[in-house]
């Protein structure tokens, strides 16, 4: 069976800070890495090639840097990495994204596409099943257990209160959460072997099938207003206190506010 | 496009069980204050089997019409068939803006019926307003992990589309005997839009409060140290009739339940009291926590950034503070009775 696996460089938002004067994002200096979802899902599919055998693609929209999540979802064991890259595709919202993703996947042999079911930078949670809809297939989002059944998935499919156990028939989209599983490492082998010439192949616009009108910025429905920071309410009152002292002061703090 | 043909601000109504999700009363009343700006309506949506019973509370929390889709296949949430029904409601009734709660479900089929009917959807929205010159809808949400926040316009395409973060907006006071006009909706060839099967539905949350409605919450993070002593905010939180709640450390550890997760991919709460116990306050943690009422937070790092966002900060260690904070509790209690 051919897995399509799609995956995305992000920065680690952990690690991101706000700059106190400018109040500005401080980008410098910040680590690139693969979307946690995403790793979760690439994990998902490595596991489905071992116990049934599979051929796997990954797939990432991004600048020129992103060969570098490729390159170790190879390392991890993935078959083969497509880069989708032009500034045409550039400015993108979550519409033009998937259309453009899904037309990239057009162009390969599939029976299960898995994403993450959201990035750390975006947490949109709205590419996977919208590519799932410009391909016409039906998608699975959340998805805590995979299993492969013949030519059916089995999905545990998470909700806040509740899982669904859902079958569905190949072909098909589920979108993972990194609660799925634990992400293996790269192996010295498999980082050595990533970093082979040909490995990666690109998509540029000529490459793709999908139509202006639907890619980049100008295919985008939704525009970026304004950005700006927070504004984090002012700073309440500190006290150092002992103990006791303390769980006094929280009382009579609380009796002032006529809470108890 | 013709944008002028589309008037109207929809909600999708999500149920669970025949129980409407609290998150949808309190997207009809925002919709209540878009459809005042823009001199429109407020439509409810309802999908299910057998869900007359909930037209009245959604009457009363003030929609002024209700279309409701009323089928077997649609008596348990799966993808298709709900993103069918509203796509084909969008198509028949031309909304100018639909609103969606950013829940498992909304957040699912959101996606698929804004890419079915070619439009833009803004995720996980915590403010929504009209501009007053082109009265298109401003829908600002965090992005960046909570870092920064981007108000996002979808100019030249409708419906507007937006996914509201439950616990956000605010739900209209019930107005009691209030009623409006339902209008039955059945959408062509339902049961070909069937494309997967429930094999199981497993409930996991016991019937404890959502932290989303505690008025008080107890919040324990990494500095409790382990599973065990969440047993003091346990403790703490009843004497004050509270819930527990925890930060994503406390979850990652497997001190606490991901549905106790406050904070940006975890629930926002806004109690009138929020007791943050050896929590040091990552932005991701803020975003999820900062509009509670009254914030009080404990924490042994004088430097921890909870302390900026909280109206009494104690510099201390919540280990040895909560049960003496209990104990205090107790003593005004029984003083008080």
């Amino acid at each position: 069976m051919n897995i399509v696996v799609c995956i995305k460089q992000v920065p680690d938002t952990n690690e991101v800070k706000i700059d106190p004067v400018t109040g500005t994002l401080i980008r410098d200096g910040i680590p690139s890495i693969m979307n946690p979802d995403d790793k979760a899902g690439l994990e998902a599919a490595l596991r489905i090639k071992e116990q049934n055998g599979a051929h796997i693609a990954v797939v990432s929209m991004g600048p020129p840097q992103a060969d570098a999540v490729l390159r170790e979802a190879l390392a991890m064991g993935a078959d083969e990495g497509y880069l989708i890259t032009d500034r045409a595709f550039g400015g993108a919202d979550t519409w033009a994204t998937s259309s453009t993703i899904a037309s990239a996947i057009e162009k390969l042999p599939y029976d299960l596409i898995i994403t993450g079911r959201q990035a750390i930078d975006g947490d949109t949670a709205q590419v996977g099943p919208q590519i799932a809809e410009h391909l016409g297939l039906a998608n699975i989002s959340y998805a805590e257990d995979i299993k492969v059944e013949g030519d059916y998935v089995i999905v545990k499919r998470q909700f806040e209160d509740r899982y669904h156990v859902l079958k569905a028939k190949m072909p098909c989209l589920i979108t993972a959460l990194s609660e799925l599983n634990e992400p293996r490492y790269m192996t010295p082998g498999g980082i050595f072997d990533a970093y082979r010439e040909g490995d990666v192949k690109t998509f540029t616009r000529p490459d793709l099938a999908v139509s202006d009108d639907n890619i980049g910025l100008k295919g985008s429905p939704t525009r970026v207003f304004k950005s700006f920071t927070k504004a984090l309410k002012a700073a309440g009152t500190k006290v150092q206190l002992d103990p006791q002292e303390s769980a006094d002061y929280i009382v009579e703090k609380l009796k002032e506010k006529f809470i108890i | 496009m013709n944008l002028q043909d589309y008037k109207g601000v929809f909600v999708f109504v999500q149920q669970v069980d025949g129980k409407v999700t609290n998150v949808s009363y309190e997207l009809i009343g925002k919709a209540k204050e878009l459809a005042a700006d823009l001199g429109t309506e407020v439509t409810a949506v309802l999908l299910g089997h057998q869900v007359d019973g909930l037209c009245k509370p959604l009457a009363e929390y003030g929609a002024d019409r209700i279309i409701k889709i009323d089928d077997k296949l649609l008596e348990t949430y799966m993808t298709e068939p709900y993103a069918y029904c509203m796509a084909e409601t969008i198509k028949k009734y031309k909304p100018e803006a639909v609103l969606v709660g950013a829940t498992a479900i909304g957040r699912d089929v959101g996606p698929r019926i804004s890419a079915r009917v070619h439009t833009g959807l803004t995720a996980d929205c915590t403010g929504l307003a009209v501009d007053p010159e082109s009265g298109n809808l401003q829908m600002t949400r965090p992005a960046f992990g909570g870092n920064i926040m981007a108000t996002i316009i979808c100019p030249e395409h409708r419906p507007q589309m937006a996914t509201v973060r439950p616990g956000v907006m605010k739900k209209l006071p019930r107005e009691e005997g209030r009623t409006c006009p339902v209008e039955e909706f059945v959408p062509a060839d339902l049961d070909q839009h069937i494309n997967v099967e429930i094999l199981e539905v497993v409930k996991t949350a016991a019937a404890k409060m959502d932290i989303q409605d505690a008025k008080i919450l107890v919040s324990g993070g990494r500095g409790m140290c382990s599973a065990e002593n969440f047993h003091l905010l346990q403790e703490l939180a009843d004497v004050l009739g509270g819930t527990v709640s925890c930060s994503r450390a406390a979850v990652d550890a497997g001190w606490a339940e991901k549905d106790m997760q406050v904070g940006q991919t975890g629930k926002t709460v806004r109690p009138n009291l929020y007791i943050a116990c050896g929590i040091s306050g990552a932005i991701q943690h803020l975003a999820g926590m900062e509009d509670s009422d009254v914030i009080v937070a404990i924490n042994k790092d004088e430097t921890a950034p909870i302390f900026e966002v909280a109206d009494y900060g104690i510099v201390g260690d919540a280990l040895q503070i909560v049960p003496l904070l209990t104990e205090a509790l107790k003593r005004e209690i029984v003083a008080k009775a």
